[in-house]
């Protein structure tokens, strides 16, 4: 079996970033990823982020990856990359096994970096299996990455950043996007990116939601129906709108799966998303040398997902010899970019979940 | 009403716009009306106009004396949440973003639209700017009746 010194999994921001600083200090660093290409999320996102500009905010999601690839690739001599590459297993004995090409590969590790980031939760209601209903992230992937369009008549259910965003997107290719549904009173993403829709004129419709999808063979109309303030359906509100593609963007939740393998301790927090590790101020789980970074700590946005991979990177090459002289000091500072990129409002729910997983900080 | 449709009240519109006498020459008017953790607009801005301090969660805040209208921040911001104005005799005059296709065509005439989505007036098209640095949101020149100054709020093609 081969033995590497640094294993990352998942190729998205946090596992690039995390690559990046740990090849710095002149660690080893095997990074995989089950797609194609190297850039998680960020290959779908043809927007100009929000966020700090210090984490590459402005510029379009697609080039975010570009930036963070290239940086990876300029340590190309301390980073191996294997793209097509899914960790299926994680065992108690430092080992993790690679399913790629057909083929089963397994290797040791000294210290490993877990980065899958998070998968899109479902809704339920009648007939959600009819095709032409997609989650958010299947419609990104259709359209941004094959140039091909979900359909031409959708409704977005689900008015957080997703739902806004990759509405605009839709419109931007040439789709009618007919309404976008929110089950709560209120709109859940920035009210920049819901007003950018309303001037292009879809209505944002809170307090409703979709109670079925109708069709033969595929989606032609759904039914909607409005809710009241303890969330109860209102009889004789209902109405069907004539549809060819329905989008669920309804959140994301943390890939904790390979964690949870591993017998690392995990945690039900919904501010979160769902299951998420239990970590030091460092992101190491309460597994020795097992690290994470990015939304599977707890769904957030790429430039927490960022800064957590450029920290836990460092804090894993150190845990395994590789210590900068000014070592503090950087993990210091990326403390205090994630504390104030959470300082805000939008963040009370991070810091309200993150606070439930933080076992004591050892640094 | 912004929490429910994404619409901003009129009091909160007129209030990110300066006086009437300010605008002989164009400012940026920055609609973002919540703490987000997000700043490209201040960093963007050459003439160092827009304050978001220390906390990113900050709002944005316009110092009109500094603001020269170029314009630059209005293509940076990702929420798309800033345009310029100015009043010129009887039109208001506006560089907005835009990033469809196709793009307008300098003098033409579009529709003005407001805030709600629904068409308010004719626009003219007077100027369509595209710079690398832009990164393709294009920065679109256009005036109405100055009327419109507090509602009008982008294009859309005559066709639509
Ligand atoms: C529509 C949309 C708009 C967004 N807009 C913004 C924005 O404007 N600003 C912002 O800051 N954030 C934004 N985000 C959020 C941002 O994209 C994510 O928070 C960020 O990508 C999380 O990074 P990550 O590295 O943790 O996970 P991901 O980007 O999800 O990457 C995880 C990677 O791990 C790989 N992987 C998973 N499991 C395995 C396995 N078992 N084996 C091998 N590989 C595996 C996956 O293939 C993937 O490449 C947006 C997200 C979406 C969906
Ligand atoms: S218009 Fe120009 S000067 Fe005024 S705030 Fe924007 S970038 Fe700064
Ligand atoms: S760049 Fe736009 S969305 Fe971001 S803080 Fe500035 S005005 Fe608001």
């Amino acid at each position: 079996m081969t033995n590497k010194e640094l294993i990352i999994v998942g190729g998205g921001p946090a596992g690039l970033a995390a690559a990046y600083t740990a090849a710095q200090t002149g660690c080893h660093v095997l990074l995989i990823d089950r797609n194609p290409q190297m850039g998680g999320q960020l290959i779908k996102q043809t927007h100009k982020f929000f966020g700090s500009e210090k984490q590459f905010a402005k510029t379009r999601g697609l080039n975010i990856a570009k930036k963070l690839i290239s940086d990876v690739e300029t340590c190309s001599d301390r980073i191996e990359i294997i793209c097509d590459a899914t960790v299926v297993g994680l065992y108690a004995d430092q080992v993790v096994n690679v399913l790629h090409n057909e083929k089963y590969y397994k290797y040791h590790f000294d210290a490993l970096i877990i980065a899958t980031g998070a998968g899109e939760k479902m809704l339920a209601f009648e007939n959600n299996d009819l095709p032409g209903i997609y989650g958010a992230g299947a419609v990104q992937t259709l359209m941004n990455l094959y140039g091909v369009l979900p359909g031409q008549n959708i409704v977005m259910v689900g008015s957080g950043n997703i739902g806004l965003i990759v509405s605009y997107q839709l419109i931007q290719a040439g789709v009618h996007v007919k309404a976008l549904l929110e089950a709560a009173p209120k709109i859940g993403g920035y009210k920049v990116h819901a007003s950018k829709l309303r001037r292009l004129g879809v209505d944002i419709l809170t307090q409703t939601t979709i109670q079925r999808a109708i069709g033969n063979g595929c989606v032609n109309q759904i039914e909607t129906i409005e809710l009241d303030d303890s969330w109860k359906p209102i009889k004789g509100t209902e109405k069907l709108i004539d549809v060819d593609a329905v989008c669920i963007a309804v959140g994301l939740s943390p890939l904790y799966q390979l964690l949870a393998m591993g017998g690392a301790e995990l945690k039900y927090v919904p501010e979160l998303g769902g299951m998420v590790p239990i970590v030091d101020g460092l992101h190491q789980t309460t597994i020795n040398n097992i690290f994470v970074a990015g939304d599977v700590a707890g769904v957030e946005e790429a430039s927490s997902a960022i800064v957590e991979g450029y920290l836990s990177g460092l804090a894993a090459a150190a845990k395994i010899g590789y210590q900068q002289p000014d070592y503090q000091k950087s993990i210091a500072d990326y403390q205090q970019q994630l504390k104030n990129l959470r300082s805000g409002p939008f963040g009370a729910k991070i810091r309200a979940g993150l606070k439930k997983v933080e076992a004591k900080t050892n640094a | 009403m912004l929490d429910k449709t994404g619409v901003a009240t009129p009091e909160q519109v007129k209030s990110r716009f300066p006086q009437p006498e300010q605008l002989l020459k164009p400012k940026a008017i920055i609609e973002c009306y919540e703490d987000i953790p997000c700043n490209p607009c201040s960093t963007s801005c050459p003439f160092h106009a827009i304050e978001i301090g220390d906390d990113i969660n900050n709002q944005p805040q316009l110092n009109v004396d500094l603001c020269t209208g170029c314009g630059i921040c209005v293509t940076s911001c990702p929420g798309l949440a800033i345009m310029t104005a100015e009043i010129r005799n009887n039109l208001a005059i506006f560089k907005i973003p835009y990033e469809f296709l196709p793009y307008p065509e300098p003098n033409s005439i579009w529709n003005g639209v407001n805030r709600d989505g629904k068409v308010i007036c004719d626009a003219n098209i007077v100027k369509v700017l595209l710079t690398n640095k832009q990164d393709k949101t294009v920065l679109v020149t256009v005036s109405v009746d100055k009327k419109y100054l507090y509602d009008f709020v982008t294009v859309r093609n005559k066709n639509e």
